[in-house]
């Protein structure tokens, strides 16, 4: 679906991005992982030409976008920033509305479009007529996200986009955002410095570091086969929720519940509230095990 | 306190035609300049707001021309577009372009660099940002800028009526020269209200919310054009020839007011500084000018003075007038003014007159040739009994005799003197006179009698023109009001005149001010 071929982006002597390649399949969720600096952002930007590479060639689908018209290209990108970038003097409507307008859609069209994403994304249809500033960050990075959706664009940038808020509202988005059925479908490259985020949300990793990419991998993959001494530093700090986030729950779930893929920590989740109850301390148990046992699979660090 | 206000309403009532049209003249020249300011300020804004190398420049520039004074911007501005409301409207708007260019490139580069990025990526092209995001989010910095420059705009357009292109600088500035605090403050309240009703018109939409922004942003140019508009409507009538006066010129009673009511001289009359007056007539653009009967460039500009038939413009001999306490001090002082008594007729005034308006030498070289001339020149002795403050009005006959006089002071007497010259106007050099500012001046009868002492028309009436009688009146009249006292006139008459071409003059047979008006009657 996506295909970076060695771009590199120097700002006069200053080489951010270092001959980086990877490529991104249809509805992965890719996340560019790293410190502040590594070149993540400047990798991300580059794909909706933001920022253009001082060498290098990137395909979507096939098709070298250094080759199309900018605006038309990032008409079909999706795009949500860290801090929401919302027109402060654009109602909720006319913000999410502001992509269909530069695709002339008619108007019909796009109401209906607004009130079925504002629907998947709990908010409530008040907030049409308010603006940016009067809304929550929670919500406003809600509206931010419809706003990238709204034409139904197949690939998603995401810039840190939970970046800005606080952890409670934060780990409810990362709810909301795994259990939307759009976005599922959407080959999606997200950039964040939280180890945990990228575990919790990426099907693939790629660790960043001073312009290159060290590890691109499962996160179980970087996990118990780190490249080298920088990975496994790099993760060291969280590994025990790392771990339960990166191994999944052994099939079928021990509930028998229709959840397919999940997460040991997900499925350790589901206990938060009912854990007192007797039949789940079995499956607990069940779910340990499981745990010890690809533990035990894997060579030893 | 009450009878001052009854009879500034009164002024105000009685002149409230020429009070409109000036309003309204204001009100044009005020946002004629301001929209053509917009529209070359906003894109130079959105310019340099893309090109950072440009903003230094252009920004240096707007801010110089700031600087200059507005009376000089004025002054540039004759030869390259003469006078009327065309060079006005181009100092106005270059006084406006700082603010509005300033206020746009600021507010464009303050637009959030998260919000731009998040249009670029949008898919927004380089247009639509400008127009959906970086316009409207800078809109209300754009405003602060355009309310500045309204503000600005409505002050220097007093000064516009010094060129002839009207607005409430006429009542204003022919107040301060005829000392008449109702005509300044008619002219100058207005004016003050104008700057404060469109300050705070704009600082509401200023601050108007977001959604009646855009609303508000649309009709600003609609508006813009509707109130330049008042400009033009007052100008809707013409006649055969154009005459220029001077603001003091059109509101005394020897001057536009006596043409009208003893002449009935009927004729298109524009206001005009007494600077650029001759110039204007000698260039074809004025026909008929108000001027002095000694002024140099009468002979620069070859013009010729139209007898006054029937004796409207009372005498004006040059006398100095100085307080009485000064003399007091001085006592030797009145012997050496009267030193220069009966040197100067009229046709030597103009000569000398001439040597400085149109040939350009100092006013202090022309006083020491006369004075050598005379053998009235002495070196100074440098005394240091006192100091004598001689003052003087803004014209340069009044900066050659305040030269003469100090170097006479210097030379016979043991007191030093200092020149404070170019005081605006009669009111002005008079008010500075007996504030104890200065100690004396060259003032003339005429405007001793008509504009300080302001006498019933009967009584002007009975001095009939006479020029010892009204010496003799204003004499009196200055000892018992305000312990002034005139000494011996200096000899020449320098009075109001009516002025053409000598060419045109002869070509319509017009020798007197009835001729004038036969002329303009006919047909």
């Amino acid at each position: 679906m996506i295909k970076v071929e060695q771009i590199n982006k120097s700002f006069g002597k200053v080489k951010a991005v270092d001959n980086i390649s990877f490529e991104v399949a249809e509805s992965e969720n890719l996340i560019l992982l790293g410190t502040s600096g590594c070149g993540k952002t400047t990798t991300l930007k580059m794909i909706n030409r933001l920022i253009e590479p001082t060498s290098g060639n990137i395909f979507i689908n096939g098709q070298n976008i250094l080759e199309q018209p900018p605006e038309e290209l990032r008409r079909g990108i999706g795009y949500v920033l860290q801090n929401n970038g919302l027109f402060p003097h654009y109602t909720v409507a006319e913000n999410i509305a502001v992509v269909p307008q530069l695709l002339k859609w008619d108007k019909k069209q796009t109401d209906k479009r607004i009130h079925e994403l504002l629907e998947k994304l709990h908010l409530d249809r008040s907030y049409l007529n308010v603006y940016p500033k009067e809304l929550s960050g929670g919500q406003q990075q809600r509206v931010g996200l419809a706003r990238a959706l709204v034409a139904d664009p197949p690939v998603l940038l995401m810039d840190e986009p939970f970046g800005a808020l606080d952890n409670v509202t934060r780990a409810k988005i990362q709810a909301e955002f795994k259990a939307l059925d759009e976005l599922k479908r959407k080959t999606i490259i997200m950039v964040t410095h939280d180890v945990l985020e990228a575990f919790e949300l990426g099907d693939r990793i790629c660790l960043m570091d001073k312009g290159k990419i060290v590890q691109c991998g499962t996160p179980a993959e970087l996990l118990f086969h780190p490249k080298n001494d920088f990975v496994s530093g790099f993760l060291k700090e969280q590994r025990l929720q790392l771990e339960f986030r990166a191994i999944k729950a052994p099939q079928p779930p021990p509930n028998g519940g229709e959840v397919p893929d999940m997460s040991l920590w997900a499925a350790l989740e589901q206990f938060k509230y009912d854990g007192s109850k007797k039949e789940n301390q079995a499956e607990f148990e069940q779910l340990m095990s499981a745990f010890y046992q690809y533990k035990r699979g894997q060579p030893h660090e | 306190m009450n009878e001052q206000q009854q009879t500034l309403w009164g002024f105000m009532w009685q002149q409230s035609d020429k009070l409109l049209t000036q309003t309204l003249q204001h009100i044009g020249l005020t946002f004629i300049s301001l929209f053509l300011a917009v529209l070359i300020g906003l894109p130079l804004g959105i310019l340099i707001a893309r090109k950072a190398k440009l903003s230094g420049t252009v920004l240096g520039i707007a801010g110089v021309l700031q600087t200059i004074p507005s009376i000089a911007l004025l002054g540039f501005m004759i030869p390259l577009l003469g006078i009327g409301p065309k060079p006005a409207i181009v100092a106005l708007l270059l006084y406006a372009l700082l603010p509005i260019i300033r206020n746009t490139y600021t507010g464009i580069t303050g637009v959030d660099a998260a919000i731009k990025e998040a249009a670029v990526a949008m898919g927004m092209t380089k247009g639509q940002i400008l127009t959906k995001v970086e316009l409207p989010l800078s809109m209300p910095v754009i405003l602060a800028g355009i309310r500045t420059a309204t503000v600005i705009n409505v002050g220097v357009a007093t000064l516009a009526s010094y060129i002839a292109a009207g607005g409430l600088g006429e009542f204003i500035f022919g107040g301060i020269s005829l000392n008449n605090t109702n005509m300044i403050l008619a002219g100058a309240i207005p004016a003050a209200l104008l700057a404060i009703l469109f300050d705070f018109l704009l600082s509401r939409v200023q601050h108007l919310n977001l959604k009646k922004l855009k609303t508000a942003t649309a009709a600003l140019p609609l508006l813009l054009i509707l109130l330049s508009s008042f400009y033009f409507i007052p100008n809707a009538y013409g006649s055969k020839l154009t005459a220029g006066f001077t603001p003091e010129f059109m509101g005394r009673q020897d001057g536009n007011l006596g043409l009208q009511t003893k002449y009935g001289l009927k004729i298109h009359t524009i206001v005009i500084s007494d600077a650029v007056m001759y110039k204007a007539a000698y260039e074809k653009q004025l026909d008929v000018i108000s001027g002095y009967s000694t002024d140099g460039r009468l002979k620069a500009y070859d013009l010729v003075v139209l007898r006054d038939d029937k004796g409207i413009f009372p005498p004006y001999y040059a006398a100095p007038v100085v307080r009485a306490d000064a003399l007091k001090k001085f006592p030797d002082l009145e012997k050496t003014l009267n030193l220069l008594s009966g040197k100067i007729n009229d046709s030597i005034m103009t000569e000398l007159n001439y040597r400085t308006d149109y040939l350009h030498q100092s006013p202090e070289r022309v006083a020491k040739d006369f004075l050598t001339a005379n053998n009235l020149w002495k070196p100074a002795r440098n005394g240091n009994a006192g100091t004598v403050r001689i003052g003087s009005k803004i014209f340069g006959e009044q900066y050659i005799l305040a030269n003469m006089y100090s170097m006479l002071i210097k030379g016979y007497t043991g007191y030093d003197a200092t020149t404070k010259t170019g005081l605006g106007g009669t009111k002005i050099c008079f008010d500075a006179l007996t504030n104890d500012q200065i100690d004396f001046y060259p003032e003339y009868t005429g405007t001793g009698l008509l504009a300080i002492l302001q006498p019933p028309a009967k009584t002007v009436d009975s001095l009939g023109g006479d020029k010892d009688k009204t010496y003799n009146y204003v004499q009196t009249g200055f000892q018992k009001k305000y312990n002034i006292k005139w000494l011996k006139p200096i000899g020449f008459n320098n009075a109001y005149a009516l002025m053409m071409r000598q060419k045109q003059a002869k070509v319509l047979n017009i020798k007197t001010i009835t001729d004038l008006k036969r002329y303009l009657e006919s047909k």
